[in-house]
């Protein structure tokens, strides 16, 4: 059993620089990126094996894509706290001039972008093809991919799930941030993609594990299955439950703060939730 | 006007298959993906040959542009081949988001362009795709104009870092161009030379343009008649060169005359040296069933349309 503890300190961490980013520029999505804070600690602080020196190409080190580009305040947090560009960087987010952009890109050579995401359904299709490249590359390293729950309303997403099942792809793991919510309210209500997801991805021929993706211990033990799982000839799915806004006690519950930046009060009363444990930028 | 041997008639999806086939064995980072049109864009022998290097995507253009920006993610070259409308505006925000703003090295390759397509008629007779494809910052748009030139252009991209869209035909169409003749992108290719009207023609429509300036010669005007393979970069010199001795221009595309060759042409003139421009292109209009040689008729195409133009364009000088 491994110590979570320095994977806590470090989520925490990241959320903090989640809030004070989008505070800053009064702009961004707060929501699921809480969400996915525990996720993406867990995988680049834990899970993946990858190297410190960005090289596009990433061959030899699992690689990852963020399909849903709009929790770019995790997903820089996360990569500037691994070392990929300085942590002070973080303030310039969404601003101009910046590397840091709304929605991540490989435009602005911010390492640790492969590339550009944000128009929805797209990230799946990428992976994959980076993935037939570690393939045709003889390189047996993992390519990882995170899309949010509405985003599988878009339709590419259904091609690259049978692309990728017909294909054996089985060298890509694909996690769903499955919070419930979406910008015109939740999931079931917009566009129900129902409690039967798991069953969908079973039909498309995907290997499918669940997890909790607020629970370290659980995350990590998920991943390492799934990592086990690759080379079996089916690519695989991880349905992870999150809640939007967590742990903030007034951003959970609702599609409220998915797209809405908190303003001074509400950015103290949430911080003074997350005790700083690494230093804010 | 020069005349131009006529090797066979051939048509230039064709050049893409031979070229596609070649890189196969030249560049082993080439690889290959089709959308269920494995027989129409002749990448058969690409597929025979390297089938580990060859990705059948299904019915799924989307899915087809992901996996292509991906594949560029560990150094690989990939050339997508479908259908222009199906590789254009279908995909148009895959290709936006995942491959050009991304600056992946993809080489998206289309066939059956225009209206020469023919009987299947306006849902796959696509117009609007040079201007689409023009539109994207740092989109490479090229558009040869017989088999060996796409050929050549096909072997060509391939040494080009960055996006490339590679536009071409279905019909069978002379074959003139020589075949050793290196491809040079963005390098417009004079022709013939002549000091009454400068022709501009890109695709199916140099030959035509051909045709049109051996006309115009019997009733003693001489074309300055150029190849534009490369719409985007565009050859800024060749063009204003030519201008300042003719004095006035046609433009000739298998195209909307929004957003194509012609706009581009016309953006230069205005720019650089304001002169009367006629376009031979398609005006604001979807195509229909028929066959090429009727379409190219009845949609106003044909090297009658141009020696027409090449007449107005010269009345109209100052």
């Amino acid at each position: 059993m491994i110590d979570t503890k320095p994977l806590h300190q470090t989520s925490t961490q990241v959320r903090r620089d989640v809030l004070r980013m989008v505070h800053g520029c009064k702009s961004g999505h707060p929501g699921g990126s809480l969400g996915c804070a525990d996720f993406l600690t867990a995988l680049y602080f834990h899970i993946m094996e990858h190297k410190p020196d960005f090289k596009m190409d990433g061959v030899g080190e699992d690689i990852f894509f963020l399909s849903n580009g709009h929790i770019s305040p995790v997903f820089y947090s996360v990569l500037a706290r691994s070392g990929y560009f300085p942590v002070s960087e973080l303030k310039s987010f969404r601003r101009l001039n910046t590397r840091l952009q709304g929605h991540p890109t490989t435009h602005e050579h911010l390492p640790g972008v492969r590339v550009a995401s944000g128009s929805l359904g797209q990230g799946v299709s990428v992976a994959i093809g980076a993935a037939l490249a570690k393939k045709l590359n003889g390189d047996d390293k993992i390519v990882y991919a995170l899309m949010g729950d509405g985003e599988i309303e878009e339709g590419q997403n259904w091609e690259a799930f049978m692309y990728a099942a017909h294909n054996k792809v089985d060298n890509l793991i694909v996690t769903i941030d499955y919070n419930g919510q979406q910008i015109d309210g939740s999931t079931q209500s917009v566009m129900g993609i129902g409690e039967d997801i798991e069953a969908k991805m079973i039909a498309f021929g995907w290997k499918v594990f669940r997890m909790n993706g607020h629970s370290f211990p659980e995350i990590i033990d998920v991943m390492e299955r799934a990592k086990r799982q690759t080379g079996h000839g089916q690519p695989i799915f991880i349905i992870m439950k999150t809640e939007m806004g967590y742990p903030i006690d007034f951003m959970m519950g609702s599609h409220k703060w998915h797209g809405v930046a908190p303003n001074d009060a509400e950015l103290e009363k949430a911080l003074a939730q997350l005790p700083s444990n690494l230093g804010d930028y | 006007m020069k005349t131009f041997e006529v090797q066979n008639v051939k048509d230039t999806r064709s050049g893409f298959g031979e070229g596609l086939h070649e890189l196969g064995k030249s560049n082993p980072r080439t690889v290959a993906l089709c959308a269920d049109l494995i027989g129409s864009l002749k990448m058969d022998a690409f597929k025979k040959d390297f089938p580990e290097r060859f990705f059948q995507v299904g019915i799924a253009e989307a899915n087809m542009m992901g996996i292509a920006a991906g594949l560029t993610i560990g150094g690989w070259i990939p050339f997508t081949g479908t259908f222009a409308n199906f590789s254009t505006g279908r995909v148009y925000d895959q290709i936006r988001q995942s491959i050009a703003y991304s600056g992946k090295n993809v080489k998206i390759c289309a066939s059956h362009a225009g209206i020469t397509l023919g009987e299947d008629g306006a849902t796959h007779q696509i117009l609007e795709d040079i201007g689409m494809m023009k539109m994207l910052p740092g989109m490479t748009v090229i558009n040869p104009c017989d088999f060996n030139q796409t050929k050549a252009a096909t072997l060509a991209i391939a040494d080009l870092n960055g996006p490339v869209y590679l536009r071409f035909g279905r019909p069978a169409v002379p074959n003139f161009t020589d075949a050793n003749a290196k491809f040079e992108i963005g390098k417009a290719l004079i022709l013939s030379e002549g000091t009454d009207v400068s022709i501009f023609a890109t695709g199916h429509l140099v030959w035509k343009a051909i045709e049109a300036g051996h006309i115009l010669a019997e009733k003693g005007i001489s074309a300055d008649v150029i190849n534009i393979h490369t719409i985007k970069p565009l050859d800024v010199d060749a063009i204003l060169n030519s201008v300042r001795k003719t004095r006035c221009v046609v433009t000739a595309e298998e195209h909307q005359m929004n957003g194509g060759l012609g706009d581009s042409v016309a953006q230069v003139l205005a720019m650089h040296y304001p002169a009367p421009i006629e376009y031979v292109a398609v005006n604001d209009s979807f195509g229909e069933s028929g066959t090429p040689d009727e379409l190219m008729v009845k949609y106003g195409l044909d090297k009658s349309n141009i020696v027409d133009a090449a007449l107005k364009a010269i009345s109209r000088k100052a």
